[in-house]
């Protein structure tokens, strides 16, 4: 009836186990406490869950790469803890219990945490930043979005009913293998992988296409905006790369429950062909989520110096360049398999070609701040933080890719190499668009002081937490222990213990941060909707945007669009009479999609096939029913138009101190 | 940048061109949906390839072979599907219902007969203990010609919805959109499945006639 599913699945074997299941199970039961208590349900489900308008489904991605950090970043904090004190002893965690925790931090980092913030940011601002009203499939984005909550859900449901995987975040086989592996944990990772990577993938094809279709008349190729144009190559990444991981994940489980041999040890399997797959996907991924991060700083830097970009063109050829190059260079991951001296040698000298780019990226940005009025405001300090930290980063992956450095691969200091990419690299530039972007969506500026603080606790707690991990990596200290029995390395996990410290205050700030800035919204309001000055086209729409973001599409003539208008003195333009404007009606089938999506998975994970057919019905129904469904559109009248248009010319003018 | 303006023309197009410029985007982000899949099957390959130097104690090239007469006539079924989608096209553009829906029961039967042949065969092998978990080889080849006879299934359940509709409906402008991406799809299946040929059986059958021809 159950499948493999029994009360031993609860998990009653280990405290601090149960402790992580309870956590989960009453901050669901609190959430749906406060919902019902704030007599919401309504509001939440009309307005937010069927809701198909971008802005709102990119609200929801970053919430849900909010909620995810706190998981990840707890998971991170047990393990410094763990290698803080586990010196000849066996600590608190117990290896499999550490080696859970080591896997879904790393999973729940790069797939519910940095993808949905980027494409929660890539969906709030860049319709906006071409002049567009919507993306092309404003259906399949809510697809995308809720098969990523489904993935993300996964996850968290294997804290609570069964184990999660203990094979890393990569599953290498053959240890992901059923032989080895012989419980629930590598299909969770499996299910949560098929699920989140199809997301991407719908979410790579909306981008693609809303970037090439819907641009404002008049905007061609060379006047897109920075990071829309990071967001076109993040997306054209996604579309090469997503296959590969899907296919690994797919064919490992073909392995586990078919009984296949893709990547067994007998039977003629070849696991080499598993790790290829995965770093095929894997060395894109690490531009998919660096990428849009350069076009956050390209935006920041350009805005926040008063000045258009330093020569925009070579900054677009870099970044075109960076995501050609990262599609080739995958071997450099596991030079230490053996592929031989040709092969190595080959991705040797291609690998470190990503530098050239990269820096002509770095000396834009550094020579459009150059002679410029800088604004050092929240967002610019994540960005020099950023250009900083991320120059050692750069460094030290060059070392990486050298093939003869066999020294350093496997080594801590290869952990603190990709971290160095992924937080000041990725996460900076996020966090930096989050401050950047925040009025634009709910029309108040976050508080500053505050914001600070949380950068300066960023910023030193990645180095305290990293930088004893480069030296420990030179000590010859392997990744992924749980416990060790080298005196000399005790001092150093000490100090990156209290850099995770460091890093918890700085989430800490920034929950603080949100809290007070809702608290004296009215203070931070920015009426004009424009509170930067800034100078690309997503400033043009109200802050918070209409539903249609635009009265009257824009003509464009160059780059910088908002900033030529405001010159010319057109930025206030307004038509004599307005027209109708038609947008995606609200609709469940999206969020009904995920949820079977996640039933489907889960009957599949513990084999309850019952289940399994009800969530795959469920699915094909949920799709059925919005691709046959043909005027499944909004239309807002044109005097709403005015409407809406007027209380915003109102409020702009009333508002004290108006930029423009 | 001082002859930046907003005219109350610019922007805003008719009902009929926003409908047009709707059905172009969905026909542009198929045709990415699908490279993104040609990337799928052409990782299929590559495994496949690399497999086939490696079939351990599994029945190494020699039962695939066996499978040419199959072969044959599942492309010879799957090519005469892609003529009458294509005659299907014709109907469609002149908006002839009944024959529309004629040339797409005859694809749907030609595609249903490939898969057939596809069941048959791939039953066959597994009940002669060499199914798709006693080798790499045979895990690699059960997976992609299962992976492109999947599609080829969704295909044809999606031709079983478009005949309803059309013949429910009427080949409205939507029927019609729809039918166009089908078509794309399927076409699509074709390529793929001449890749598979190509580099599944075709180097068996050369090795063959080389053999045949020394020996």
């Amino acid at each position: 009836m159950f499948g493999k599913l029994t009360i031993d699945a609860l998990p009653f074997y280990s405290g601090i186990a149960m402790g992580g299941a309870l956590t989960v199970v009453f901050g669901a039961l609190g959430g749906v406490a406060i919902i019902t208590w704030l007599g919401q349900w309504r509001c939440l489900w009309t307005e937010w869950l069927t809701s198909l308008d971008h802005k709102k489904i990119g609200i929801m991605y970053v919430a849900l790469a909010l909620v995810m950090l706190l998981r990840g970043f707890v998971d991170a904090m047990m393990m410094r803890t763990q290698q803080a004190v586990a010196l000849d002893s066996n600590g608190y965690l117990p290896t499999d219990h550490f080696d859970q925790i080591l896997t879904s931090h790393a999973t729940i980092m790069v797939f519910f945490v940095a993808m949905p913030f980027l494409i929660g940011l890539f969906n709030v601002v860049v319709p906006q930043q071409i002049g567009a009203r919507d993306v092309a499939f404003p259906f399949m984005n809510a697809v995308s979005l809720w098969l990523t909550a489904s993935g993300a859900a996964l996850v968290m449901t294997s804290l609570v009913i069964g184990r999660f995987s203990a094979a890393g975040w990569s599953a290498y086989p053959p240890y992901s293998e059923a032989q080895f592996s012989p419980g629930v944990g590598v299909d969770y990772w499996i299910w949560a992988i098929l699920l989140s990577g199809i997301g991407s993938i719908l979410t790579g094809i909306n981008f693609v296409v809303t970037i090439l279709k819907r641009r404002a008349p008049g905007m061609r190729l060379l006047t897109v905006p920075m990071f829309s144009w990071a967001a076109l190559c993040t997306s054209i990444l996604m579309l090469f790369a997503f296959p590969a991981l899907i296919l690994a994940a797919a064919l490992l489980g073909l392995d586990r429950h078919v009984g296949m041999h893709f990547f067994t040890e007998g039977g003629g399997g070849n696991m080499r062909n598993y790790v290829s797959l995965f770093w095929m996907w894997g060395h894109p991924e690490i531009y998919i989520l660096l990428l849009p991060a350069f076009g956050i700083y390209s935006e920041v830097v350009a805005t926040f110096s008063g000045k258009g970009l330093f020569a925009y063109e070579s900054l677009v050829y870099a970044i075109a360049g960076v995501a050609v190059l990262s599609a080739m260079v995958w071997l450099h991951h596991f030079f230490t398999m053996g592929a031989g001296h040709d092969v190595n040698a080959f991705f040797g000298r291609v690998a470190p070609l990503v530098a050239v780019p990269t820096g002509v990226m770095i000396f834009d940005w550094l020579f459009t701040m150059y002679r410029g009025r800088v604004q050092f405001s929240v967002p610019v300090l994540f960005t020099l933080g950023f250009i900083v930290t991320f120059v050692m980063g750069g460094l030290t992956g060059v070392l990486l890719t050298l093939a003869p450095a066999y020294v350093m691969h496997d080594t801590t200091f290869l952990v603190a190499h990709f971290h160095n990419m992924m937080i000041p690299g990725a996460l900076f530039g996020y966090l930096a668009g989050y401050q950047y972007w925040f009025p634009k969506v709910f029309g108040f500026r976050l508080e500053e002081k505050w914001g600070r603080r949380a950068f300066w606790a960023w910023i030193v707690g990645f180095y305290l937490a990293f930088v004893p991990l480069y030296i420990l990596g030179f000590m010859g200290m392997p990744q992924h222990l749980e416990r060790y029995y080298v005196a000399g390395w005790q001092p150093y996990l000490i100090v990156a213990e209290f850099g995770a410290v460091s890093i918890l205050c700085g989430i800490t700030c920034l929950a603080i941060q949100l809290a007070v800035s809702i608290r004296d919204r009215a203070a931070l309001a920015v009426s004009s909707g424009d509170p930067w000055n800034g100078r690309t086209l997503e400033w043009a729409t109200a802050s918070p945007p209409a539903p249609y973001n635009f009265a009257v599409v824009p003509r464009v003539h160059g780059i910088d669009a908002w900033w030529a208008m405001k010159q010319a003195g057109t930025a206030g333009y307004r038509p004599a009479r307005f027209q109708e404007i038609i947008i995606p009606a609200a609709s469940s089938a999206g969020v009904v999609l995920g949820a079977m999506s996640f039933v489907f998975a889960f009957a599949m994970i513990w084999q309850i096939w019952w289940l399994a057919a009800i969530g795959g019905l469920g699915i094909c129904a949920a799709v059925l029913l919005q691709t046959f469904h043909d005027h499944a559109e909004h239309r807002i009248a044109a005097s709403e138009v005015e409407a809406m248009e007027t209380r915003r010319a109102t409020a702009a003018a009333l508002a004290p101190g108006v930029a423009m | 940048m001082t002859d930046s303006v907003i005219t109350d023309n610019t922007g805003e197009e008719s009902e009929a061109d926003e409908a047009k410029r709707a059905l172009d985007e969905k026909v542009y982000g198929l045709c990415i949906c699908l490279m993104s899949d040609a990337i799928v099957f052409a990782l299929l390959l590559a495994i496949f390839m690399v497999m086939s130097h490696n079939p351990t104690d599994g029945p190494g090239g020699q039962p695939l072979s066996v499978r040419l007469p199959q072969t044959v006539a599942q492309t010879v079924l799957l090519l005469a599907s892609s003529a009458t989608f294509a005659v299907a096209g014709v109907a469609i553009a002149a908006r002839q219902r009944g024959r529309t829906l004629a040339w797409l029961s005859a694809t749907f039967l030609l595609g249903l007969g490939f898969i057939a042949i596809e069941i048959s065969q791939l039953y066959g092998m597994a009940a002669a203990n060499a199914g798709p978990s006693r080798s790499g080889l045979l895990s690699a080849f059960f997976t992609v010609v299962g992976a492109h006879g999947t599609h080829v299934s969704i295909g044809l359940l999606w031709i079983v919805l478009l005949v309803g509709e059309v013949a429910l409906r009427g080949l409205n402008p939507f029927a019609v959109s729809r039918l166009s991406r089908l078509g794309l799809f399927w076409h699509f299946l074709v390529i793929v499945w001449i890749s598979i040929v190509s580099i599944v059986d075709l180097p068996e059958i050369l090795e063959h006639a080389g053999s045949a021809a020394n020996g």
